[in-house]
């Protein structure tokens, strides 16, 4: 039996458009985020000023990655107000929208580690090995207690994902390496090895998407029929099993903060048994 | 794990999924602080900003600002003349700071400094008045045999691109013993007006210059604790310290008046 390619299904019972909304979408938004910082050094059309750790939009609008101001305050510094204002209102941001939305909505990590994920199914490379994905929660206590031992930001020196955040934007160096060694550890190492293992910065985000309001609903779960798409192709598939096959009694909201809000399940199931909704 | 509670007495494992988990949770902390402590060696070692490189204006010392700036980079965007550049792994300097290297593009000096301007998180000072006022690091006249104003001609390139002309850069007059009936016009850098912005070392005519900018803590030398000027301990009390001076006999070769 030929290896069952997630998403065909859906394809063929739903058309192309349905199929693929919310990857297009999203990569969209990945390209357009970047697009946005690039217009000004480009083209002298400033839009937003910065990079992801912190930005200004228009003159008026200050965004700071909450992390890395976190970790700025824990090192000693009094940060500037600017800096403060733009991590609260990046926080309040994504309570609403699920904290890892970061993630698949905005982090170009993202477009490397999916590629990973993509080649790694498409090659039908067998389970990678199994690793620990609290692993995370556990680097960002330690790169939290670094700051203040260090005094200084130490994490952003090697953080894979503010260095390809930052490469795109002002020059990569040699950065590309690190970039490398992600596609490679997820492709051959750990499946889903960064985004669903290790990366702190997800971590961190996944705090307010446990209290978030946007949600990804399994609200027609009665209609599923185990195919498994939607576990082949979710990032963090251990966050699909309490709401699809958690029984009547248990919610059929995906409650996990570490559910990405990518929207993918929704596109690949042929059932329609996905969509989006609010928590409650 | 020393064995506690793995079996009961008929030698069944009686919490397996309980052991599994914290065995799995041990690795990923173990895993984790391996990662964290081989992090925070690597910073130790990776020591100070290198020679060749400045922050921009405003900056903070520059261990506090290790632990200010976010690297976002708007300040390399705020600059109108591309001066600044956002250091990228391999680089050695920390990863995402902001520097300018004066030889290549130095600082001009902007009145309304926009690069500080654009600092959201203060590791750029506001509370900086002038541009005037940074200290970006400090001028050194490094090489006294190559440069053309020591060799007795009249280059002042140096003196006359630095925007504190006559207050950061003055030229000192000397006798030139090498032809016994010129002068020697002497670029001579004041730190208490020199904010390090580069211009000198930029605009020196040599190929590589003798004059550089460099960070404060290199370019700047430290008295003791312990020394204490002597005009100016009489200044402060109002007069001399030593209340009555010896007055010791003259003693010379008897042939001398």
């Amino acid at each position: 039996m030929t290896a069952r390619i997630p998403g065909r299904e859906a394809i063929r019972k739903k058309g192309m458009v349905q199929a693929a909304k919310w990857l297009a979408l999203r990569r969209l938004s990945q390209l357009a985020i970047l697009q946005l910082f690039l217009l000004g050094p480009f083209a002298g059309v400033w839009i937003v000023r910065g990079s992801f750790s912190a930005s200004m939009t228009l003159d008026f609008l200050p965004l700071t990655d909450p992390l890395t101001a976190l970790q700025s305050l824990l090192a000693g510094h009094a940060l500037g107000a600017t800096a403060l204002i733009g991590a609260l209102i990046v926080a309040v941001f994504y309570l609403l929208v699920g904290g890892r939305a970061y993630c698949s909505w905005a982090c170009p990590v993202n477009l490397v580690t999916d590629a990973a994920a993509w080649l790694g199914r498409r090659l039908d490379l067998k389970k990678s090995i199994g690793f620990n994905n609290t692993i995370r929660y556990w680097l960002l206590g330690f790169i939290l207690l670094l700051a203040p031992l260090t005094g200084a930001v130490v994490w952003e020196w090697v953080n894979p994902v503010t260095i390809l955040q930052r490469g795109l934007l002002f020059g990569i160096g040699l950065g590309w390496a690190v970039v490398a060694a992600i596609f490679l550890f997820d492709l051959l190492v750990v499946r889903r090895g960064w985004c669903g293992h290790l990366c702190p910065v997800g971590a961190f985000y996944s705090l307010p998407g446990f209290l978030s309001l946007l949600r990804v609903r399994a609200a027609r779960r009665d209609q599923c029929t185990d195919c498994m798409d939607c576990y082949s192709v979710c990032p963090e598939p251990q966050v699909i099993r309490p709401a699809l096959n958690g029984g009547d009694k248990g919610s059929p909201v995906i409650l996990s903060g570490n559910c990405t809000n990518c929207g993918r399940c929704i596109d690949v199931c042929p059932q329609d048994v996905f969509q989006f909704s609010q928590r409650f | 794990m020393n064995g506690q509670h793995n079996t009961s007495g008929n030698g069944q494992p009686k919490e397996p999924a309980r052991r599994r988990f914290l065995a799995e949770t041990l690795t990923a902390a173990a895993g984790a602080l391996v990662l964290a402590a081989s992090l925070g060696l690597y910073q130790r070692s990776a020591g100070a900003l290198p020679a060749y490189a400045c922050r921009p204006p405003g900056a903070l010392p520059e261990k506090q600002f290790l632990g200010a700036c976010l690297r976002c980079g708007q300040c390399v965007r705020g600059c109108p003349y591309d001066v600044l550049h956002l250091a990228a792994p391999g680089e050695e300097i920390p990863t995402g700071t902001p520097y300018f290297v004066a030889r290549e593009n130095p600082c001009r000096m902007c009145e309304d400094i926009p690069c500080l301007k654009a600092c959201p998180s203060g590791a750029l000072n506001r509370s900086l008045a002038t541009v005037y006022e940074s200290s970006m690091g400090l001028a050194v006249l490094l090489d006294h045999e190559n440069c053309l104003n020591h060799l007795g001609l009249r280059c002042d390139v140096c003196y006359r691109a630095c925007p504190l002309i006559d207050q950061a850069i003055t030229l000192e007059v000397q006798v030139n013993r090498r032809s016994g009936v010129h002068t020697l016009f002497i670029p001579t850098v004041h730190s208490d007006h020199c904010t390090g912005c580069g211009m000198c070392e930029y605009a020196c005519v040599l190929d590589n210059a003798a004059i550089k900018v460099l960070p404060l803590s290199q370019a700047r030398g430290k008295l003791g604790k312990h020394y204490r000027l002597g005009w100016e301990e009489k200044e402060k009390a109002g007069g001399s310290l030593i209340p009555e001076q010896l007055k010791l006999p003259v003693r010379r070769p008897e042939e001398l008046p």
